[in-house]
């Protein structure tokens, strides 16, 4: 800004100490990214070598379709599985979210705040102490090892994103809907044509916040999974990590291929991103 | 406070006055659009939970009838050093874990508020690791701590310090675990940044005449205005961390290797429910669970009305 300007020589000198500061404190965070992308892209031998190669040199492609076509890593398998886990739960949590949302952010009624304050000890419940029955029941059902289980509850609704659309949802004109009313618009209708259309960008924010937490879901798939065919990312890996724990090239161009796809669509998106940390309440 | 706060008041209705059918018909819609998700609330919150408190006092072994047996899983908990060992950790995990990753975004949260350059970028890194499958990262850290030949302690013997052994040191792994748990908090950082964003330029303005010390701006302005976010950080962190599972299977497995250093209370959870299909004493552990949070928990809440500063209100 106009600071640039008028900038003396101290001012010059406090913004490089700044920047080095904070250029230092980035290169700790991305340390991890950046030794997995090149480990990813060595050999066994060169991720080991001593001094520390810092480039791969030469870049080790073959690692990308030896991890493809291993048996006991099924990864274009996983990845499709992670991909259809992903996309249902984020589409099935836009739809259901939003119905509860536009129910205690437009709507009046009789025991709104007592099940809105509900919702709010739902978000704080800790999973550990709601999993096991919820298991024993499907189960019992005998779908365990399918996705019903890890895509059902979806279809009702989830806490954390009801409250995250909530608040975009109270910032719909009571006047429009209003409105509407006075046309004859039944409030289904009133949900469907007016108010989702009008808040196309924070579904598709909340879209792709349930996309990267389910994508990186590993307690549920591990617990309701048991075969590799089956399994998304998050567990291929582990289980691949977890009894071949020796072959790293293969174990971080697992993880690398596992994190690149989010990673990607943050970097897109990194606005919409921006704007759903900020609705979630605490301005 | 924020994520309890009353639904604010919406404006007044536009029409003079609204009939009582409208009402009531606006009543009945509200009812009927929230109904699924009540219903949800019900079969995998509710429910669950009562089950669980039941459970604990039966035998179950998942085949079968649970059969009643009192408080036996509690007492089978008290005298299982494996339930004392992983509590023993978990506590210690949740207390240095969380206030550290606070302090530290906050600091990182004040810093970002004093970039003009590079805001943008600065952020998406402090963001990225929160985006990395918790599975991956553990990976990538077990790798890069592998003592003798990981960069890490290549590059600390080379600055002539004696770096430990991290993740096979029962006496370092614990902490290796706590080091690795403040990598993502994105989170937390872009909270806090949010809410140092939103202290009124004024206020700010003010402060800088009245005391030339950032120190005293920093404890006695910019701190009380955030402190919503620190008890939203703060009750979200302990929850969490708490629960801390992924981190703790992939670098320990189910025995917490080296010598239980790394076991942790969900993952003993876990191997009684999935390795010994004990049931009963599985959910006996996640009831003790639930009353520690939930007791904690109230007390950041009640404790929250003298430490927690809301605009334009008192309590």
């Amino acid at each position: 800004m106009s600071k640039q300007r008028k900038a003396t020589p101290r001012a010059r000198l406090a913004m490089l100490t700044y920047h080095a500061l904070m250029l230092a404190i980035s290169a700790i965070f991305l340390l991890p990214f950046y030794w997995m992308t090149i480990s990813a892209f060595k050999t066994n031998a060169e991720i080991f070598s001593d001094p520390v190669t810092w480039l791969p040199d030469p870049i080790r492609w073959e690692n990308v379709t030896s991890l493809l076509t291993r048996d006991d890593f099924p990864f274009v398998q996983q990845f499709l599985n992670s991909v259809f886990y992903a996309g249902t739960v984020a589409l099935l949590v836009c739809l259901s979210c939003s119905l509860a949302a536009y129910s205690f952010g437009c709507l009046r009624w009789r025991g709104r705040n007592l099940v809105f304050g509900l919702t709010i000890c739902a978000l704080l419940m800790p999973t550990i102490v709601t999993f096991l029955p919820v298991y024993l029941a499907w189960s019992k059902i005998g779908l365990t090892g399918s996705y019903w289980p890890l895509i059902t509850p979806f279809l009702f609704g989830d806490a954390f994103f009801i409250f995250m659309l909530r608040q975009f949802f109270m910032g719909v004109p009571r006047e429009l809907l209003d409105a509407a009313r006075l046309d004859g618009a039944s409030e289904f209708r009133i949900w469907w044509q007016i108010v989702m259309p009008q808040l196309r960008t924070p579904l598709i924010i909340v879209g792709l916040f349930a996309t990267v937490y389910t994508w990186n879901e590993f307690f549920m798939p591990l617990i309701y999974l048991q075969d590799r065919e089956a399994f998304p990312l998050s567990v291929g890996l582990f289980t691949f990590q977890s009894q071949r724990a020796v072959e790293w090239s293969v174990s971080m161009m697992g993880a690398f291929l596992t994190a690149l796809p989010m990673i990607v669509l943050f970097l897109f998106t990194q606005r919409l991103f921006q704007r759903g940390l900020s609705s979630t309440g605490l301005k | 406070m924020p994520i309890t706060a009353p639904i604010a008041p919406q404006a007044a209705p536009l029409l003079p006055r609204r009939n009582r059918k409208a009402q009531r018909a606006e009543a009945r819609a509200g009812l009927f659009f929230a109904l699924p998700w009540i219903i949800g609330m019900t079969i995998f919150v509710a429910l669950p939970l009562i089950v669980t408190f039941y459970i604990a006092q039966t035998k179950f072994q998942i085949v079968g009838a649970p059969k009643w047996v009192g408080l036996q899983n509690y007492e089978a908990l008290l005298r299982d050093p494996a339930f004392w060992k992983s509590a023993q950790n978990t506590l210690i995990f949740a207390a240095i874990s969380v206030p550290l990753k606070l302090i530290i975004a906050l600091g990182l949260a004040l810093l970002l508020n004093r970039a003009t350059a590079l805001l943008g970028f600065y952020r998406t890194v402090f963001y990225l690791p929160f985006l990395m499958p918790a599975v991956a990262g553990s990976v990538v850290f077990m790798l890069l701590l592998t003592p003798n030949a990981g960069p890490v302690n290549i590059a600390l013997e080379a600055m002539g310090l004696n770096p430990p052994d991290w993740l096979l040191d029962p006496k370092a792994a614990l902490w290796t675990l706590i080091l690795l748990s403040l990598w993502p908090l994105g989170v937390e950082t872009l909270v806090f940044l949010g809410g140092l964003q939103n202290i009124p330029k004024d206020v700010s303005e003010a402060a800088d005449l009245d005391s030339p010390k950032r120190w005293h701006k920093l404890v006695w302005i910019t701190l009380p205005l955030i402190t919503p976010m620190v008890l939203f950080n703060l009750v979200i962190g302990i929850i969490y961390s708490f629960q801390v599972f992924t981190q703790a299977i992939v670098i320990g497995g189910t025995t917490g290797t080296p010598a239980e250093s790394t076991l942790m209370y969900m993952v003993v959870l876990y191997r009684a429910a999935f390795r010994y299909f004990n049931m009963g004493l599985a959910a006996a552990m996640a009831t003790v669970l639930f009353v520690v949070v939930l007791i904690l928990t109230l007390l950041i809440f009640k404790t929250a009305r003298s430490w927690v500063h809301y605009e334009g209100g008192e309590t």
